[in-house]
């Protein structure tokens, strides 16, 4: 049996939507941190999987973006997590209301 | 076939560890998950043919992203179980089941367009590395610059962030505490 592109672009699409639900389903700052890694390597096998199939190399330069992006993301946000557990002493979402939104 | 069975294998696998990564209450469950998550992805690329790609995952996810994470859990109480949302779930799913169908369209519309011509294509006989270095290199240069710069801002930023006394806010101080610390580091100086 041949893998195609559609198989590729299935399995990307059931990994973004299990982000997805992690997402909007997390409470915990750090775990939701998990879940936008698991959106970001969705869209990254998508990209690849399309380079390869249309013999471009385009694709897996916007991979390598992607890839430095989220490196430079969990850096930031790692760091203003740390500062709101010094000052707060936990990381959940519920407590984060000082806007009152 | 062999393509086949290790798609199906690591499909399964990767969708394996990143439905425990969202499900499981021990923050600690999540993070070994997710790192066998990732390497299970760093097998796509090397199935589709991106070698380097392949080999960047396993280094910056599981070999930087993965311990940056392990020491932010230090910092925090992850023994604890972690408490979730209480929400409607049809809007949950809902939403997810949209924004997923959203992503095919968006992939599958310039497949139904079917006029798309490589704009950088594989040459026959080079590896991998080579063609990723040259296109890098060449083309995307700028934005490969301005990458390294905003690692660098991302680098400093996390520095400053978990330094020292980074807890304390100037702002939301009142003018007598400020004063404290004043006379805390005089005394420091002074001892």
């Amino acid at each position: 049996m041949e893998i195609g592109l559609n198989h590729y672009l299935v399995l990307s699409t059931i990994l973004f939507a299990i982000g997805l639900v992690g997402v909007m389903k997390r409470k915990n700052l750090l775990l939701l941190f998990f879940a936008t890694e698991i959106l970001l390597n969705s869209v990254n096998i998508a990209f690849a999987a399309i380079s390869h199939y249309y013999g471009d190399l385009t694709g897996q330069m916007f991979a390598f973006f992607v890839i430095a992006i989220a490196a430079s993301e969990v850096a930031v946000g790692l760091g203003l997590l740390i500062v709101w557990y010094k000052r707060h002493g936990n990381i959940d979402l519920e407590t984060m209301t000082s806007m009152r939104g | 076939m062999f393509e086949a069975v290790a798609f199906y294998l690591f499909a399964f696998l990767t969708i394996a560890m990143f439905f425990i990564t969202v499900t499981t209450s021990q923050a600690l469950y999540a993070l070994t998950a997710l790192a066998a998550g990732m390497i299970f992805i760093s097998a796509f690329f090397f199935i589709l043919g991106a070698d380097f790609l392949g080999a960047i995952q396993i280094i910056v996810y599981t070999g930087a992203v993965m311990a940056l994470y392990a020491f932010g859990m230090m910092f925090f109480d992850t023994t604890r179980e972690v408490k979730e949302k209480k929400g409607n779930k049809y809007i949950i799913v809902g939403l997810s089941t949209l924004a997923a169908v959203l992503i095919v369209v968006i992939f599958a519309a310039p497949m139904v367009s079917e006029n798309i011509v490589a704009l950088y294509p594989v040459i026959e006989g080079v590896g991998n590395t080579q063609l990723v270095g040259v296109i890098l290199f060449t083309k995307y240069l700028i934005p490969f610059e301005v990458a390294a710069i905003m690692l660098l801002v991302a680098m400093v930023a996390g520095i400053v962030l978990a330094g020292k006394k980074m807890d304390l806010s100037l702002t939301l101080m009142s003018a007598e505490e400020i004063e404290e610390i004043k006379k805390e580091k005089n005394k420091k100086v002074l001892s």
